[in-house]
């Protein structure tokens, strides 16, 4: 029975490949094969990420033995696309489910689509004609973060319908701007779509260099202590170990962050460990599995201190400092008018509390980055970061070198979310490589993401609101204290927007605001989709309920009532100039809802076959700033060059983290430069060759890199125009652009033939643009504090099963004022993945820390939404443009998930009248609250 | 450090436990790997020199009707005896317990062997089997041997299997005619992915009244055990407001459940229990109603 080789066939082809002990078939087939498109996301048996074919079944490959797979026949998604035609003359044809997750706009970060189509896959080929239900069935177990579930359900059905006729899948109907021009506002697909539906765009973890090396680091595990003792002697002599670094090893700035550098590389002994991830040695070895086996033999001690676990704890003042300077990392104060005067005014005054948990990103692709040192010396890091020229300050300055020895060049990102901003493994990955000169991979697995990465902010929200009896809102008063963890991380940014966000889109005369952003010994709080703006609006929109509730006011009529419209200040003093959509957005979704539910979608409706289930529907409203904003200099830079071949490349550093950027700026260049968008490539995030265009955050990059982009094509045109012009002698107006060439006067010349021409005469036809976004004004200096802001309306509705508890949202009516749609195929696919990230974290996501201790520490643990989570979905575009946006356009990636959440809280108290004050919504306490006034009535 | 050093592929049951009784130790048996490989991939559970798969054993990957009796292979994935037309007509319970367990891809590898050997109180699979009567087969070095389901276990994760000893299927009764059983259980969507409370029934009827039944709830203390109290009450009687209530009153007097952390407390896990027996019964009731 024991055999030495393993015998399969992979994609038709057969292989005989001798045993490896302890290997998986992902690992054979990604190592071994060289087939990356099967990726990692887990290793547990999760995500369904690494998800092959095996005789016809769907089988998680990450968890396979590579030696049961013997004599068996195996699909990756290498092998679904086939070539067809002779040689030299070949081209791709593209299985159906790849055509129409394309079409569908399914694609965005690209890397749990593997798996997505591969379970799809093997659904069609047992079943082709699935209905909704099978669909969601076979793919219950594949989860996408983007949660491009509803595109992703109706790519399905059409590869299916494609299958049966034999036809190529029928293309779906989006809604594209109202305002359209030529390109921008059309529908067009990522450039980089192809590439992720046949397993071939190449993430991190997929690169690997001759001789790597890979890391591993050893992390507290503790919360709180002094280091006091650390041994790495026996790690050091285990075979195949190259280095091992403590923090004596750090060669210049010793600590690393964003804005307030207050983050170790590493914690030396005598220093404090603030938090379980914290790096305490890291390890370069031949093998992952050494590296591993290294990082258990270094030993250390620590001298235990107490652990400060909440935000509230850490403001007490006997609460012991994590830091030098206290605990308080910002104290953040929004004030207008004279709030206790408005209190006076009130005829009604409300006052609760809120809480809201932390949560993690949970991008499927953990964390990998990979150093190595060019023949020049110089250091190249491979990582899919946000913020490419920050991650090369951070490194640069760690390492002692000029920043321009260090490179950062940019990889796909397997989703973002704001998660990928801090440090992870670069410059750890960067020193391991200055030490062993040897090419170092630092991949980190799905534990250590969940322990270390910045997570979203838990708060304590306090919220007092005053009101006449009319529902115009008088005053607004709240207190938040928000856990920015161990380290500054964002938490300064993050927790300013909580605070200017915390009287809701309402025009409120007399607001004050206190925030705490504070230090504890959980893992940092950073930027999370959302920024601060999910908490506080969970706050102040279960409140704006609770109000009309109180007010016996219809709840859509109060928001109408005090919502910010052109004119109106906001509570930093800032005056609306334009672009304020909400009132539009909230009339959509009303009339949406009315038609659908009647006249009173906000009472309970008992089921009528189970009266155990009820139904109510919830609203809720939400803004959300575009851009830095707050007096922070927002600039992008953006460079086009026009190639040998006649196309142009558009190069930004900005990051695309399956937000649909390059087709954004792809878009943007073509309708400027008239050209068609095969005319145009774009290439992001490589600090050698794109200049900076600012991180990835803060819904800016449409906005500033967008116009970055449109100011450089213009100056492209201008710079072609002006040679043009003089070479053949005609005067610039008689020089038009269209696909490919130039028209000029009435002769048709090749873009290529130009591109070739300039370069024999030593002239490169490039042109660069930086682009500066209008200044606003610091808090608390009134002015414009903001550049544009997002403005959203939802209504969500929810059925609760009164006997479990469990609560479902079968559908969302949504209405987003993006101020004009660029992109709108990627705009469905922001709206969809928001909504249900927005559902997941009301109903889903929780996670538990114990005493600064990571409870939920794997995807087991921290849940994330399933297709199961997938509601129906009617979605407004409303456009009110912003006059410096590019066209008009704002941010739209986070606002759409924002009011989500309190719609379904709200949704919760209509049917059964129990107030969620806490996130998440926890079924068990819905029991018991029902439980409570059944015996009260 | 690697999970395993060698994996062997066994085709026979003599040759699974020869190659277990010669491995270099420590040695396991593995079918699915979804409980094993991932508890040593985290370390929950130490490495192994020797893994020994059971998946390619013949009669282990049976799924049949004997006489009176359907037979699951211990190492039939999941998958296939959800789908099993045959399990449908004679054990629902097992169908849907088993349609429950993981994801799709999961289901796959998993198999029933698995699901009773690693001997959690909540396995879905296993608390399925229990309301079924089922009697496990099991070969070892001794040769054959049959047990009960509820003698396979001795604490929470400990199984009473020897240690060659093979689990290598499943029997239990065919439907008759006024047989009819159900399985259902209530998640927590956040936090600990495992189930609050699971629930299988089977019971057969004979004109109005409930002739015989058999009840199961998981985790209800270190072991799987039966309501045999709760039974009681339905036995003989018929299924009215009053029977269910007073089978609900027996649950809170004789059924243990406990609070665990990050999950749910006692109160909720009684709460849940009464509101899945009034279900899971009627639905038993209606299907062994089909077939009366
Ligand atoms: C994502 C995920 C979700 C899951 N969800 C559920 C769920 O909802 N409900 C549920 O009940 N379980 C669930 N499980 C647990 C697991 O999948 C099941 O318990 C499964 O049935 C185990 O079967 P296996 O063949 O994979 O077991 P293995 O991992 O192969 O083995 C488990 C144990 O049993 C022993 N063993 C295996 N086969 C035999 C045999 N024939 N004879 C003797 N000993 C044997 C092994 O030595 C090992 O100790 C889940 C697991 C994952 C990864
Ligand atoms: S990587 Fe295999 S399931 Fe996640
Ligand atoms: S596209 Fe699915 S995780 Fe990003």
């Amino acid at each position: 029975m024991k055999e030495m080789n393993i015998k399969i066939t992979v994609n038709d082809k057969e292989y005989s490949l001798p045993v490896i002990e302890g290997e998986m078939l992902s690992d054979l087939l990604r190592e071994r094969l060289r087939l990356t498109g099967t990726k990692i996301g887990c290793n547990e048996s999760e995500c369904g990420a690494c998800t092959v074919v095996i005789d016809g079944e769907p089988v998680l490959s990450c968890s396979y033995p590579a030696v049961k797979a013997r004599g068996k026949k195996i699909t990756t998604i290498e092998g679904l696309a086939k070539n067809v035609g002779e040689n030299g003359n070949s081209y791709l044809v593209l299985h159906p489910l790849q055509d129409a997750f394309i079409q569908y706009g399914a694609v965005q970060c690209g890397f749990c689509i593997p798996g997505q189509i591969m379970t799809s896959y093997a659904l069609l080929e047992k079943n082709p004609n699935p209905e909704i239900k099978d669909i969601k069935y076979a793919l219950k177990d594949t989860l996408c973060r983007c949660a491009g579930y509803p595109s992703i359900i109706g790519a399905i059905r059409a590869a299916s319908e494609s299958i049966t006729s034999g036809k190529p899948p029928i293309s779906p109907v989006i809604q594209t701007s109202r305002i359209g021009k030529r390109i921008v506002g059309q529908i067009s697909h990522r450039p980089d779509a192809i590439a992720k539906v046949t397993g071939k765009a190449i993430y991190s973890d997929d690169i690997q260099f001759e001789g790597m090396l890979h890391a591993r680091v050893k992390r507290a595990m503790v919360p709180a202590g002094i280091l006091t003792e650390l041994d790495i002697s026996e790690a050091l002599a285990l075979p195949g170990v190259q280095a091992v670094l403590t923090a004596k090893d750090v060669p210049n700035a010793k600590t690393h962050g964003l804005f307030i550098k207050d983050w170790p590389v590493l914690v030396d002994t005598g220093e404090q460990i603030r938090y379980v991830g914290d790096a305490i040695a890291v390890v370069a070895a031949d093998t992952r599995e050494i590296a591993s086996e290294a990082i258990d033999l270094i030993k250390f001690r620590f001298e235990p201190l107490p652990v400060v676990s909440s935000a509230v704890q850490a403001h007490l003042p006997v609460t012991r400092k994590i830091h030098e300077s206290g605990n308080l990392l910002k104290h953040i104060k929004v004030q207008k008018g004279i709030v206790s005067e408005g209190f006076n005014e009130a005829d009604l005054i409300l006052e609760h509390t809120f809480h809201t948990n932390p949560n993690d990103h949970a991008f499927i692709e953990p964390e990998c980055s990979i150093a190595r040192l060019t023949d020049e010396g110089r250091m190249e890091i491979y990582v899919g970061s946000q913020i490419p020229y920050s991650d090369r300050e951070q490194v640069a300055a760690v390492l002692g070198l000029p920043e321009n020895q260090v490179r950062i060049i940019g990889q796909l990102i397997g989703g973002g979310f704001g998660g990928k901003e801090d440090i992870a493994g670069q410059i750890h990955a960067a020193m391991l490589t200055m030490k062993t000169k040897k090419p170092v991979k630092l991949l980190f697995d799905r534990q250590e993401s969940l322990i270390v990465h910045p997570k979203r902010h838990a708060t304590q929200i306090n919220i007092k609101v005053g009101a006449k009896n009319d529902g115009q809102l008088v005053a607004v008063q709240t207190e938040l204290h928000g856990d920015t963890g161990a380290y500054a991380s964002l938490g300064e940014k993050v927790m300013t927007r909580a605070t200017t966000h915390s009287s809701g889109p309402y025009e409120v005369p007399h607001v004050n605001i206190d925030c705490y952003a504070m230090y504890t010994n959980n893992p940092p709080a950073g930027a999370f989709r959302g920024f601060g703006v999910m908490q506080s609006a969970f706050a102040v929109e279960s409140m704006m309920d609770t109000l009309a509730e109180a007010l016996k006011l219809d709840p859509i009529e109060l928001r109408k009532k005090n919502a910010l419209r052109v004119g109106s200040v906001t509570n930093t003093g800032q005056v609306l100039k334009d672009s304020v959509g909400l009132l539009e957005c909230i009339e959509k979704v009303e009339n949406a809802l009315h038609e659908k539910a009647g006249p009173n979608p906000f009472v309970p409706v008992p089921d009528p076959d189970d009266p155990t289930i009820v139904r109510a529907w919830g609203f809720a409203v939400a803004y959300k700033n575009t851009g830095l904003g707050g007096g922070a200099p927002d600039k992008a830079g953006a460079e086009i060059e026009l190639l040998p071949d006649g196309r142009f490349e558009v190069r930004s550093a900005s990051a695309e983290l399956g937000q649909g950027l390059p087709t954004v700026l792809q878009l943007i260049a073509s309708e400027e430069l008239g050209q068609g968008t095969q005319q145009v490539q774009v290439l992001l995030s490589d600090t050698d060759l794109t200049p900076d265009g600012g991180p990835t955050t803060a819904s800016r990059q449409t906005y500033v890199t967008g116009n970055a982009v449109k100011y450089t094509s213009k100056a492209m045109r201008d710079l072609l125009t002006s040679e043009l012009a003089e070479r053949y002698d005609v005067s610039p107006e008689k020089i038009e652009f269209k696909e490919g060439l130039a028209q000029i006067d009435r002769q048709e010349v090749q873009l290529s033939t130009i591109s070739q021409n300039l370069r024999k005469d030593g002239i490169t036809p490039k042109a660069s643009y930086t682009y500066w976004a209008p200044e606003t004004k610091p808090l608390g200096q009134g002015g414009d504090m903001h550049v544009a802001f997002s403005f959203a309306a939802q209504a969500a509705l929810v059925e609760v099963n009164t006997i479990t508890g469990e609560v479902k949202v079968p559908e969302v009516i949504v209405a987003n004022d993006v101020g004009f749609a660029i992109n709108p195929l990627g705009l469905k696919g922001q709206v969809e993945g928001g909504i249900v990230m927005g559902i997941g974290h009301a109903l889903v996501e929780d996670f538990i820390l114990e005493e600064g201790r990571v409870i939920t520490d794997r995807l087991a643990k921290y849940r994330i939404p399933s297709i199961y989570y997938t509601p129906e979905i009617t979605s407004f575009l409303v456009e009110h443009p912003t006059a410096d946006g590019p066209y008009g356009a704002k941010g739209i990636g986070e606002i759409c998930l924002i009011p989500t959440i309190p719609a379904i809280t709200n949704a919760i108290y209509n049917a059964i009248g129990v107030r969620v004050d806490k996130l998440p919504v926890d079924q068990e306490k819905l029991v018991s609250e029902l439980q409570k006034h059944k015996q009260f009535a | 450090m690697t999970i395993w050093k060698d994996y062997q592929l066994a085709y026979s049951l003599s040759e699974a436990v020869e190659a277990y009784n010669q491995a270099e130790k420590p040695v396991r048996f593995v079918s699915g790997g979804t409980d094993l490989l991932l508890e040593i991939q985290q370390g929950s559970h130490p490495t192994m020199k020797t893994l020994i798969d059971l998946n390619h054993i013949g009669e282990m990957r049976e799924l049949k009707m004997v006489g009176e009796q359907i037979f699951i292979g211990a190492a039939v994935p999941v998958s296939q005896i959800t789908n099993s037309p045959l399990i449908k007509k004679h054990a629902m319970a097992v169908a849907e317990a088993t349609g429950l367990i993981g994801g799709p891809q999961v289901r796959n590898s998993a198999t029933l062997g698995g699901n009773v050997a690693h001997a959690l109180p909540a396995a879905d699979g296993m608390i399925s089997l229990v309301a079924m009567d089922a009697t496990a087969i099991t070969y070892s070095h001794s040769g054959y041997s049959k047990k009960k389901i509820l003698e396979l276990f001795l604490g929470p994760g400990e199984s009473a299997l020897a240690n060659d000893e093979i689990l290598v299927g499943f029997e239990f009764s065919i439907k008759k005619s006024g047989e009819g059983s159900a399985f259902n259980r209530v998640m927590r969507p956040q936090g600990v992915a495992l189930p609050i409370l699971n629930h299988a029934v089977w019971l057969r009827r004979k004109d109005h009244v409930i002739e015989d039944i058999r009840i199961s709830f998981g985790p209800s203390g270190p072991v799987p055990t039966r309501a045999m109290l709760v039974e009681e009450i339905f036995r003989g009687n018929k299924l009215t407001a009053e029977t269910i209530l007073r089978a609900k009153e027996t649950i809170l007097e004789t059924v243990k459940f406990r609070t665990s952390r990050m999950r749910a407390t006692a109160e909720y896990r009684y709460h849940l229990a009464q509101a899945l027996l009034e279900k899971v019964v009627k639905i038993a009731w209606n299907r062994a109603g089909e077939t009366e």
